[in-house]
């Protein structure tokens, strides 16, 4: 991943309390792409996943490639809600890393692709499509569960020049 | 370089090559850190490649790791990995795969200064023109709750060999 002075923090959010969702709202569209980086742990074996402006219509689909530790496995899932970018347990933090390409483009949909690694659950490699043109300008994380105290939510801006 | 994206420290590996690379002082002065590595080894194995680990602080307990591989020639297989080291983080080419040829693995710690447990991801590839070649996540965790301040990473057979590199960068959130 090239980085340099294109790899900038646009918005950080560690949870001082409980919570089932959170927003980055008013994102700029000066960057290329997007990274998000959580580190999270919820109330159960829950997944967290994404929505982008506010759109909660069945815009969204993803495929997924995981491994439990057993059985490796891949399943997709199309006119979701959402896309799922990983999952976590109560016992331990969670890491994901999901980038967002061509985020602030008004031409194509948008695409994702995320790496979930919880070790006392499974690994993941998830590709998500949002089947709309518009900017980016918001994203909006949801958990199936509760988000819990210490979680971190990051979201960096790469520029490509 | 950005202050949010900051090389700590790299190694390149001399001829003779060697058993281990370390990285020690780690400040906490970043939120995360990133490994970025390319490895070649002595391994003889028949499959071109080998697996390698990750230590902490030199400790050697409290690891635990579920990896999913792919290799071209077989279906999917996905396993865990032992308790001494987070193994099966990197791989490295072999010996008998092809020449100036080097695995390449990203390896991501959030929050490493902290006092939670310590996640790990990583991702690696190996790819020789050959009838098989490797590629995988590993999800690791070090259920200890120290600031890393050090790290090592060996490979589980032979040594690395000459122009090996390993990159270690700092990530700050703000």
């Amino acid at each position: 991943m090239a980085a340099g002075s294109t790899y900038t923090p646009i918005a950080t959010n560690t949870l001082a309390s409980t919570a089932t969702n959170l927003t980055f709202s008013s994102i700029a569209g000066t960057y290329t792409d997007l990274v998000l980086i959580a580190n999270f742990k919820s109330s159960a074996t829950d997944g967290i996943s994404v929505q982008f402006n506010g759109d909660t219509a069945t815009n969204y689909s993803w495929t997924l490639l995981y491994g439990t530790g057993s059985v490796a496995g891949s399943a997709r899932y199309s006119n979701q809600t959402g896309v799922t970018i990983g999952y976590t347990t109560a016992s331990n933090f969670n890491t994901t890393i999901c980038q967002i390409a061509n985020y602030s483009n008004t031409t194509t949909n948008k695409t994702l692709i995320s790496k979930g690694s919880s070790a006392d659950y499974e690994n993941d490699n998830m590709v998500g499509l949002w089947r709309s043109t518009a900017a980016i300008t918001s994203i909006k994380i949801n958990c199936t569960g509760t988000l819990q105290i210490g979680s971190t939510f990051t979201l960096y801006g790469i520029a490509a020049a | 370089m950005a202050n949010t994206y900051t090389l700590i420290a790299s190694n390149t590996v001399g001829s003779g090559g060697t058993s281990a690379i370390t990285f020690s002082s780690i400040p906490a002065t970043y939120t995360d850190l990133l490994v970025k590595m390319t490895a070649r080894g002595t391994d003889t194995s028949t499959n071109g490649w080998n697996q390698g680990g990750i230590t902490f602080n030199s400790s050697a307990a409290n690891y635990s790791s579920t990896i999913i591989v792919g290799r071209g020639d077989l279906a999917a297989v996905s396993f865990t990995g032992g308790s001494t080291a987070l193994d099966y983080i990197f791989y490295i080419s072999n010996s008998v795969t092809t020449a100036n040829t080097f695995a390449s693995t990203d390896i991501y710690i959030p929050n490493y200064a902290g006092s939670n447990y310590k996640t790990v991801s990583s991702d690696f590839v190996e790819e020789n023109n050959a009838a098989r070649a490797i590629m995988g996540l590993n999800a690791g965790l070090w259920s200890d709750t120290a600031a890393i301040t050090s790290l090592t990473l060996t490979p589980s057979v032979g040594t690395l060999v000459q122009y090996s590199t390993a990159y270690l960068y700092g990530i700050k959130n703000s």
